[in-house]
């Protein structure tokens, strides 16, 4: 964490066996980057208007990062560009030297948490066939995810059926933080054209949906959101249990993307031990909140749990299944795990072998 | 099972105001007639609707009334099984719903008056926490300051989500004012619902509200953590009260990665996240949200790292346990006895004091 400068990518750490880095974030190198893709009208009403999201900021983020793009001081790429817009760069400092086999590519700068619909829908839409111009389909390595207009359900399940069997995706993208917590059926239009496509939906940290970040309202700095991000994830995975979405889509596939996984044991405990006095509230649910979690849901891990002792790290992964973490980096971010860093001493070689890449080959159906 | 050792402080009872009528003797003239004369309803909050399983254990339910309402169920449910020397009363009363500080200023000191006058008076076990309006810090501490002459009063309670984090400098009077006084600071589950009851929104249902108390707290602690209120006031305690505590380990590992990576932002934070915790905050013992393995929960303590975080409670009459398995099985005899005694009496000064200075 916190990747100090270092003026040439590390090549000594290069690992032998191949890996999948579930948290890739590519951005685009200038501002106009997406006209191709998006109809003219949008280019005028964005010269114009901006991206107006559930904030009030009409640049950037309203906490403002530690560093540029709450990227590394690496990682700006030689020929220009924000950390993260060349592919030569991010093949050159992340996919050759850390034997990236596979490379999940999920873009946050997009048409998600907009407030005109509309313009959510079209960007979304664009960014999705950049991603297969500019990234996909340069470097077999890399597989994009589907972002949609996440308030819009209708909108959104289009979105989602048109790229039905393009090899160039693995998954749907959504964001933690949304108008309303991710279980409630605004949202199940996305669910149900996942499901029907065959791909997993991954929930990444972030997003605003005009809700204060606490449930006591808006804190002061930006670590109380970076920390924020595990209770954001944990109460969208509640609504989304509570709800009866898995009852519902009985084969959806749900990635808990960059929000930490220790709290997992304890959210799940919990949600059990409360379903066993109020289960007459939710009678939709037929089974323990916990095997729905155990069943359904995967997690990346970076940024990686770090706790004084590795018996405690050990223990916290047993109890989530050491067949449902998912290696990644979160390339070019500054909290970058390494990956020959991440998992101590002491893991078998089956495990190991999982941890970073079977399980994210498995999920994500690539050989 | 683990059997309770008697003469323990049960650190967390919600005596339950039979109704908003309840306190008019506690009103002054104008506020009884606006109580009377605009029809208002009794301020029971959804964080605990009367009938749900998990307001009340089914067996301590009375026959009529709120539970919680009965000082002679209290004794017999509680008090008197588990043979405690104090039970800290924690009133639930929704009057932090209220949006007028005056009105809710009114509404909180009758509470505390009502606190001292039905159960404290009556039962020499009971201690009390002064329920504040928090709209108003200067109210607020102006309570604290009124109340607090009575060393029977031995907290400062507030709901965990309310109407901003808890960390917030506007706050820091009434933690000046507990500290002062010697007051500990209650921390407990509920709303207010000036915000929406998660950090995403309003959910559908009752279940949901309760299992995101958890994550409210987490958040109430980062806030209380890098705001520097423990750099400020290194003496003062507070108590998660209903909050779990088998998140903690996973929650600070989060929270002590991001301080080491971005402290430059909170230079104030002076120690360690997992120190300041050791230090300054605890937790009550109920709910126990873990499988009642020993092995698992055992792991769980050890993943703590710490014997002096944990409070014992009931969290009577809410529905947490059954039969007399207040405490998890497998805790240590020493465990049971820091849990039961010496970490509640190291965390409430005055409960020392009370009991040297009351005769």
């Amino acid at each position: 964490m916190n990747v100090q400068f270092r003026p040439e990518p590390s090549t000594s750490l290069s690992l032998k066996t191949a890996i999948a880095d579930c948290d890739i974030h590519p951005a685009r190198a200038t501002a106009t980057e997406l006209y191709p893709f998006l109809a003219k009208r949008w280019h005028a009403h964005l010269e114009t208007y901006g991206k107006q999201a559930y904030h009030g900021m009409m640049e950037g983020p309203p906490y403002p990062k530690a560093q540029p793009n709450a990227s590394r001081r690496d990682a700006w790429p030689p020929e220009g560009g924000p950390q993260g817009s060349s592919l030569s760069f991010m093949q050159k400092q992340l996919l050759d030297p850390y034997n990236v086999a596979l490379g999940v590519l999920n873009p946050l700068a997009s048409g998600q948490g907009l407030r005109n619909q509309d313009l959510a829908g079209a960007i979304c839409s664009a960014i999705n066939d950049w991603q297969i111009e500019r990234w996909t389909s340069k470097d077999s390595r890399l597989k994009g995810s589907i972002v949609v207009a996440n308030e819009d359900g209708p909108t959104a399940a289009a979105e989602i059926r048109k790229r039905a069997g393009d090899p160039n995706f693995v998954q749907v993208l959504l964001l933690s933080r949304n108008v309303e917590p991710l279980g409630q059926r605004r949202y199940w239009p996305i669910y149900e054209a996942a499901q029907e496509i065959g791909l997993p939906v991954g929930v990444h940290a972030f997003g605003f949906g005009g809700n204060p970040l606490t449930p006591s309202g808006w804190p002061s700095f930006y670590i109380e959101e970076m920390v924020g991000h595990s209770q954001c994830q944990q109460t969208a995975l509640a609504s989304l249990v509570l709800e009866g979405v898995f009852e519902r889509f009985s084969k959806l596939k749900m990635v808990m993307i960059e929000a930490g996984f220790g709290w997992a044991p304890s959210l799940a405990w919990r949600l059990d031990k409360t379903f066993e006095k109020l289960h007459s509230e939710v009678p939709h649910l037929k089974r323990k909140p916990s095997e729905y979690i155990r069943d359904h849901i995967w997690w990346t891990t970076q940024p990686m749990e770090d706790p004084e002792r590795r018996d405690h790290l050990f223990q916290t992964i047993e109890w989530i299944g050491w067949d449902k973490l998912l290696f990644a980096t979160d390339y070019p971010h500054w909290d970058f795990d390494e990956p020959s860093r991440v998992l101590p001493a002491g893991v078998s070689a089956a495990n190991r072998e999982a941890f970073y890449l079977g399980n994210a080959k498995k999920l994500y159906g690539v050989a | 099972m683990t059997s309770p050792i008697a003469g323990g402080v049960d650190c967390d009872l919600h005596p339950a105001v039979p109704h908003l009528t309840s306190l008019l003797p506690y009103m002054n003239d104008y506020w009884r007639d606006q109580v009377t004369t605009r029809g208002m309803t009794d301020l029971v909050s959804q964080s605990y609707p009367t009938n749900s399983p998990i307001s009340s254990r089914p067996d301590w339910r009375p026959g009529q009334g709120k539970p919680g309402s009965d000082l002679a169920d209290m004794q017999r449910q509680a008090l008197d099984p588990f043979r405690v020397r104090y039970g800290i009363c924690n009133p639930l009363y929704g009057v932090q719903m209220v949006f007028s500080e005056d009105m809710q200023d009114a509404f909180c000191r009758a509470l505390n008056d009502w606190l001292v006058k039905e159960w404290l008076d009556k039962d020499a076990r009971l201690r009390g926490s002064i329920v504040i309006p928090t709209q108003s810090v200067e109210k607020s501490v102006a309570e604290i300051e009124r109340c607090g002459k009575d060393s029977r009063f031995v907290q400062v309670l507030l709901l965990v989500m309310g109407d901003m984090p808890l960390g917030k400098r506007a706050y820091w009077p009434i933690y000046a004012a507990a500290e002062r006084l010697g007051l500990t600071i209650g921390i407990h589950a509920g709303s207010a619902y000036h915000n929406p009851p998660t950090s995403i929104g309003w959910g559908s249902y009752h279940i949901e509200d309760y299992v995101a108390q958890a994550t409210a707290f987490q958040t109430q602690l980062t806030s209380l953590i890098v705001e520097g209120v423990f750099a400020r006031h290194p003496a003062l305690k507070m108590v998660m009260l209903e909050s779990g505590f088998t998140w903690l380990p996973a929650y600070l590992w989060r929270l002590h990665k991001f301080w080491r990576g971005i402290r430059m932002e909170t230079p104030w934070v002076d120690r360690a996240p997992l120190e300041i915790v050791r230090s300054n905050i605890r937790f009550s013992l109920q709910p126990v949200d873990a499988p009642p393995d020993p092995a698992t929960l055992n792991r769980l303590f050890d993943h703590m790292q710490s014997d002096e975080l944990l409070l014992f409670s009931t969290d009577y009459p809410h529905w947490q346990f059954d039969g007399d398995e207040v405490l998890p099985p497998g805790l240590s005899g020493d465990l049971v006895r820091k849990i039961m005694i010496d970490n509640p009496l190291a965390t409430y000064g005055r409960l020392e004091f009370a009991k040297e200075t009351t005769p």
